[in-house]
């Protein structure tokens, strides 16, 4: 890979505004990105308490915690609504996005910094729309919108009379505009702000995976806006672009829906294929296999992640050769995604691979997201989804995309940038004891669920035959065990934060290759005074 | 000879802005893909929407009796429209490519008038592109004093196509769905969208 000859460090003259000026009218990435990750974590608790509503309901047949069911449903939909748009994209795009996209290919700043600033609070905003909307009436006789993350009419419409659905919409809204400005910032900065001699091809690979997830948000997110626009107007505006009543169709929505739901997981994902990508890397001390394969794979997913839709509606009535256009192209994404995978593995092969924190997790990732890539091609058969649609078989899947897929990624993060944000170092052995309870802990909340799926255990219900009884305990004793994992990553940061030791600039050695390695931990308030200038080494493996 | 620095700048603007035009183009294109849609299921019968032909090409067609299908007719009534609404019979069985004619009956069972208008459907959704309304009295918005009633006949015939396509040439039977809606102020947005003509069937 390319190698940074100067860097600018640039200490004297690095002094930081005032405590509301720095974090309220913030216009240091640095510091947006560390906004993004602290909102990212609160919204994650909140999201966590509501999944532990959730599994704490499941883990016994009848009604224990809900006396109305539409209140568990409220729940289900709060921690899809959270986890999707106010912890994984903050955390992912606009904090780790903000944080080293800069960084990374030597630029000072993002190109729009106040730019940024409203992004944030666009989404801290959304937030509190969404929050609010637990709180009103939906459903007649219960408070919450219950309607699922995807808010399917007619349920979101005739269904839920009350403004709690509004809330939620414009809450989608706010964090929908906000994720857009984000997204162009994004793109310009890549594309006009890279440091001299940093060409595209040399760019490093989370650049590359924040520049093709622009490009998704930019291209999806206006399509969803536009649904719940016409969501909203059906409901307050007497339209009827998905009212029976007027001529709409309701499977309209879901064709515009899934047209952004589906790039929005790749959305989410991209970024941590960025990310684990480093990490490897850094810990094989190798350069990793297949750059260029690993850059176009992504851009490959990315659009074919636009034309597969359909396959979260088989169940519809499409004719059998649209299932069977849907079936083919849902598998040829298994093809980059593959490409993925074997270049991880490659690149660990032969490496002198250290076993820290960060590398447990990338690892794990590597693993459990090839399983859920599994389920994913088994789901994507229109036969096999006929039987499997809505079960708790594709929410194993997608929790294992997800929930040990991005989320794991997310900690993978911290633990491998935490000493570059902060300049202190989390205790390693804090950093495997969450992995290990993490992992330990969700695969025994999310495997029985796919056990579960078989059986015919259908999503978004609040009570099931006994039958089911028993592996639902047992996910919910993972929920438990992944809960106690949460604890020991606060010992750990709590622990950093007290302990003396300070992080050395690169405290990863001399596998750890990227920009932001060169400079100091945590970097300068202003950094790149002199702009790093990139010279081409003879070989990109070296 | 501007400066570097403003040069950056500007591009930078550059592609903010197209940036900016991607988003108007697909946020405008998700609204297009209303009345597109509408069009398309229209034209192709897609998703149970009946094709609404002019004129009666049936009769003409009525040699090449390729079989005949079972129409089950549905009458539903959504709640908030005090109207009872039948279909002179439950089902008939219609040779492919001759024309049929089969009444419904409306009576408004309330007190005061009221304003209603029907939706229909096929199902299996995939016949759609094979039954044919000559005449039918789809998004007509039908004002009943209390206690009239009125009779509308719904003209269609089966394309005998239906036996050759693969995707529905095992079907014996299908069901023409209406729902009577109390009117929701006015003209509905999706059948705005379509030219004024078409309305009329």
């Amino acid at each position: 890979m390319a190698q940074a000859v100067t860097a600018g460090h640039d200490h004297a003259h690095d002094h930081t505004p005032p405590f509301f000026q720095r974090w309220f009218n913030s216009t240091n990435h640095k510091d947006i990105g560390t906004l993004y990750l602290l909102f990212a974590f609160s919204a994650g608790i909140v999201g966590a308490f509501l999944s532990f509503g959730i599994r704490m309901e499941m883990e016994a047949p009848g009604l224990q915690y809900f006396s109305n069911p539409q209140t568990y449903n409220v729940f289900v939909t709060g921690h899809g609504l959270i986890m999707v748009f106010f912890m994984v994209m903050p955390a992912l795009i606009g904090g780790f996005g903000n944080w080293f996209v800069p960084l990374m290919i030597g630029a000072p700043d993002m190109a729009f910094p106040r730019m940024n600033n409203i992004s944030f609070w666009l989404t801290v905003a959304g937030f509190m729309s969404l929050v609010c909307s637990l709180f009103v009436e939906g459903a007649p006789g219960a408070v919450g919108a219950g309607t699922g993350w995807t808010v399917y009419p007619p349920l979101s419409t005739a269904g839920h009379p009350g403004p709690a659905v509004d809330f939620a919409i414009f809450a989608l809204h706010l964090s929908g505009a906000g994720s857009i400005l984000g997204a162009i910032n994004f793109i310009t900065t890549i594309l006009n702000m890279r440091a001299p001699g940093m060409t595209l091809h040399k760019m490093p690979l989370f650049a590359w995976s924040m520049l093709v997830t622009a490009f998704l948000l930019l291209l999806s997110l206006p399509v969803l806006a536009g649904a719940i626009t016409m969501l909203l107007t059906d409901r307050n505006f007497g339209t009827t672009f998905f009212d029976p009543a007027g001529g709409g169709d309701p499977i309209l929505y879901q064709h515009l829906f899934w047209f952004f739901g589906h790039p929005e997981v790749y959305i989410m994902i991209l970024p941590a294929f960025g990310i684990v990508s480093h990490i490897i890397a850094t810990f094989s001390r190798k350069p990793v296999f297949g750059y260029l394969a690993m850059a176009y794979a992504m851009v490959a997913i990315g659009v074919v992640g636009f034309v597969v839709w359909a396959h979260h509606m088989y169940t519809v009535g499409l004719t059998l050769q649209t299932q069977s256009y849907f079936v083919f192209a849902t598998m040829v994404i298994a093809v980059p995604t593959g490409v993925k995978i074997f270049s991880w593995i490659a690149t660990m092969w032969g490496g002198s691979i250290r076993f820290t924190a960060a590398m447990h997790w990338a690892v794990g990732f590597v693993f459990l997201f090839t399983v859920g890539g599994v389920t994913g091609v088994i789901l994507a058969n229109a036969a096999v989804d006929r039987y499997l649609h809505d079960t708790y078989y594709v929410v194993a899947h997608f929790h294992y995309v997800l929930s040990l897929g991005a989320v794991f990624i997310i900690f993978a993060g911290v633990y491998y940038w935490f000493p570059k944000m902060t300049g202190r170092i989390i205790p390693e052995w804090a950093g495997k004891l969450h992995f290990w309870l993490a992992f330990i802990g969700a695969n025994v909340l999310f495997f029985p669920m796919h056990f579960l799926g078989l059986a015919g255990m259908p999503r978004r219900y609040a009570d099931y035959p006994e039958a089911f009884a028993g592996w639902h305990w047992v996910a919910t004793m993972g929920g438990h065990i992944f809960a106690l994992g949460m604890v020991v990553f606060v010992i750990g940061v709590v622990l950093a934060f007290r302990s003396k030791e300070r992080a050395a600039d690169n405290p990863w050695g001399e596998g750890a290759t990227t920009l932001e390695w060169t400079l100091s931990s945590p970097p300068p308030f202003h950094q790149y005074e002199t702009l790093p200038v990139i010279v081409d080494e003879p070989s990109h493996a070296h | 000879m501007t400066d570097p620095r403003s040069r950056t700048q500007k591009q930078a603007r550059n592609t903010a802005l197209a940036c900016l035009g991607l988003v108007v183009g697909m946020t405008a294109l998700a609204f297009a893909f209303v009345p597109l849609y509408d069009l398309f299921c229209k034209a192709t019968g897609y998703d149970g929407t009946p094709l609404r032909g002019a004129a009666a090409s049936g009769p003409a067609s009525q040699g090449s009796q390729q079989g005949t299908m079972v129409v089950h007719f549905d009458t539903n009534v959504a709640p908030g429209l005090p109207w009872r609404f039948v279909a002179e019979t439950r089902q008939v069985e219609a040779q492919l490519g001759a024309t049929k004619t089969v009444f419904f009956r409306v009576t408004n069972t309330g007190s005061v008038p009221s304003t209603g208008i029907a939706t229909f459907n096929l199902q299996p959704g995939l016949t759609g592109g094979y039954f044919v309304k000559v005449q039918c009295f789809c998004f007509n918005e039908q004002t009943l004093a209390p206690g009239e009633t009125m009779d509308f006949p719904v003209v269609f015939y089966l394309e005998p196509g239906i036996k050759t396509d693969p995707n529905t040439r095992d079907l014996t039977e299908m069901t023409l769905s209406y729902t009577y809606f109390a009117s929701k102020n006015g003209q509905p947005q999706a059948a705005l969208a379509t030219p004024a003509g078409t309305k009329a069937n």
